[in-house]
């Protein structure tokens, strides 16, 4: 094993990619990134739109070279080993897609046959995995006729065909209503229980959070944070504690008393105090010290960290903000709900 | 859920041998064909098609160009053989320019398969369908009263020189397929070009008729040229001047175009 994987400080890696640089003309898609994928890991590479982390796949993948820098999967260089590379992996995600116009069944049997596999074999891999996928009422049926989730849930299955040691989810959930993506994080959850090491890249918080044990966050292609899910919400603020006071004239009030509790600075805007809290644990507390204190609370609400106010904490910047202006970093949390609102309905929007 | 991923540790392979690169190559044809059978509309393109041209030529212009439906028959049908079949190439550079867009193509490089096969797959295939489509042809004209003055040898000449020649053809079509960025304008530019271009021949009428210097160019057209030798072999006259030409032509697309179609292919990918 040790002849085909790269092994960095005694730990195992199964990707290690070292100083990436990949331009488009006039624009720098990666400007220098470095990842360490530990093997049977999930991995996140967390970013806005045009951040960099689809070319930084499809380098991982054999697709693109990178104009500087270089990349190993399992030991092999993508560049100069792509075709062992190429036996490694699985790929799935928003552009690795399935052919529309051929049923389920036939997307797989193909792919199957491609690797290698004798007639009876793909048959048998194409069954297995239409059936854990539970697309096996469908498996007839031409993809062009499946939905969102059914697509998403075939193109996964396709990059499994060849039991990859290690698989790429680009986006695996962009586009995807909240029903079919926690849906996804399930059949995500189960491939990680068998060993494969996942690379997933995605623009949420809240799905990298749920799936990776490490995050990497990129921004106009740099590595901007590195960390544990934990780690990275210990140092953006987990979740935003807001109290809105029914009398404005309890705001100092209740300024001291959230500021006691979470040890940290409130801010205050439209009549409401926010600040990040660490340990909801604490927020019975928040309850008793207002009401021992007599303030009549209009609303009190508890929210996760966004991407854009981790962007915030990480860069000073949104993450949407095309400019890449510092200005109005000062003020988080009134901005914050704005990011959160757009992040929602840009979600949806897809 | 459990899924079923457990991976074995195998031995990884340094290349693709050949025999892997043919088998890969008859897989995606394979894919390329059964296409057909879940999208009617292809099927409509290839077969109905040319049945239309065939019947509308020979009953709408047979009459006025030729004094018969059938004399003319005897005349366009090898003609009409011909354009189909150009036009048939377009398949190969849409199909190709589809992959490329919805991201199959990715996919496809992205396996450890043999670097030529996805686009040897598709003109495998395709050159399958232009064989379905000249004998759908052929057929139709039979039962229309179109007789063959040759001998089976020379039909499966015919074949293999209008298989060759749309193979060199679509060379240039895919090269246009790297450098549009739609399907939908592969086929615009296809038609901007082959329509013209296969008009301006003696594919559907003696060129006689026509002003000096169209004359001039309808001899050197290469669709001119492929008709001919098209009608040689399937009804009578000359052979061996128009099929050497026709062959000299398909060398000349297949030298210029190839390299620069492959060049391209991987600077789009």
């Amino acid at each position: 094993m040790s002849a085909i994987t790269g092994i960095v400080g005694g730990m195992t890696y199964s990707i290690v990619a070292e100083g990436l640089v990949k331009r488009f003309g006039e624009t720098v898609a990666l400007a220098g990134v470095d990842l360490e994928v530990r093997t049977g890991s999930v991995f996140g590479l967390l970013g806005p739109n045009g951040a960099g982390k689809t070319t930084a796949v499809r380098i991982l993948a054999t697709l693109v070279r990178p104009d500087a820098g270089h990349a190993t999967v399992g030991g092999y260089d993508v560049v100069a080993s792509a075709h062992q590379v190429r036996q490694l992996i699985g790929l799935a995600g928003q552009y690795a897609s399935v052919d529309e116009t051929l049923t389920g069944l036939e997307n797989l049997l193909l792919i199957g046959r491609l690797v290698g596999q004798s007639r009876s074999a793909a048959r048998h891999r194409a069954r297995e995995l239409l059936a854990d996928f539970r697309l096996d009422d469908a498996a007839g049926r031409a993809v062009k006729t499946y939905s969102g989730g059914m697509r998403r849930r075939l193109d996964l299955a396709a990059s499994l065909v060849s039991r990859p040691r290690v698989l790429y989810l680009d986006e695996p959930t962009t586009g995807l209503d909240p029903l079919s993506r926690s849906e996804m994080w399930d059949i995500i959850r189960g491939l990680t229980a068998s060993g494969v090491t996942v690379l997933l890249t995605t623009q949420y918080l809240d799905e990298a959070d749920q799936l990776a044990g490490e995050i990497v966050v990129v921004d106009h292609g740099r590595v901007i944070a590195t960390g544990t899910p934990a780690e990275l919400k210990a140092r953006t603020g987990a979740r935003f504690l807001a109290v809105t006071p029914a009398r404005p004239a309890d705001l100092p009030a209740v300024v001291s008393i959230v500021g006691m509790l979470t040890q940290a600075t409130p801010t205050v805007s439209d009549a409401t105090v926010t600040a990040p809290l660490a340990d909801s644990a604490v927020l019975p507390a928040v309850v008793r010290h207002l009401d021992d204190a007599g303030v009549e609370v209009g609303e009190l609400s508890l929210r996760g960290s966004s991407l854009d106010e981790v962007f915030l904490s990480l860069t000073g910047h949104r993450a949407r903000d095309e400019s890449g202006s510092e200005s109005g970093s000062a003020s988080g949390s009134g901005h914050a709900d704005q990011g959160e609102l757009r992040a929602v309905s840009e979600r949806s929007a897809r | 859920m459990s899924i079923a991923v457990e991976t074995t540790a195998r031995p990884l392979r340094v290349r693709v041998s050949a025999v892997e690169g043919v088998r890969q190559t008859c897989s995606l044809a394979w894919r390329t064909l059964v296409q057909i059978k879940h999208s009617p509309f292809e099927l409509l393109d290839f077969t109905v098609q040319p049945v239309m041209f065939v019947l509308l030529f020979t009953y709408v212009f047979g009459g006025a160009i030729a004094g018969s439906p059938h004399q003319y028959l005897t005349f366009a049908l090898p003609g009409i053989i011909v354009q189909n079949a150009l036009f048939t190439t377009l398949n190969t550079g849409v199909g190709l320019s589809t992959d490329l867009e919805k991201g199959f193509f990715d996919r496809l490089r992205a396996l450890p398969i043999a670097r030529f096969s996805p686009l040897a797959g598709r003109i495998v295939a395709d050159v399958v369908k232009q064989a379905w489509s000249i004998a759908m042809l052929l057929i139709v004209g039979a039962i229309l009263g179109f007789r063959v003055g040759t001998g089976p040898p020379s039909v499966l000449a015919a074949f293999a020189l209008l298989l060759v020649s749309t193979l060199a053809v679509s060379w240039p079509i895919v090269l246009v397929a790297m450098l549009a960025a739609k399907p939908e304008k592969v086929q615009v530019f296809g038609f901007i070009v082959l329509f013209p271009l296969t008009f301006t021949s003696d594919a559907f009428v003696r060129t006689a008729s026509m002003p000096g210097w169209l004359q001039a160019w309808a001899k050197v057209n290469p669709v001119s040229l492929l008709s001919d030798a098209a009608r040689g072999l399937l009804v009578s006259g000359p052979v061996t001047g128009p099929a050497l030409a026709s062959l000299l032509y398909a060398l000349g697309f297949t030298v210029v175009f190839a390299p620069l179609a492959v060049r391209a292919l991987r600077r789009r990918v």
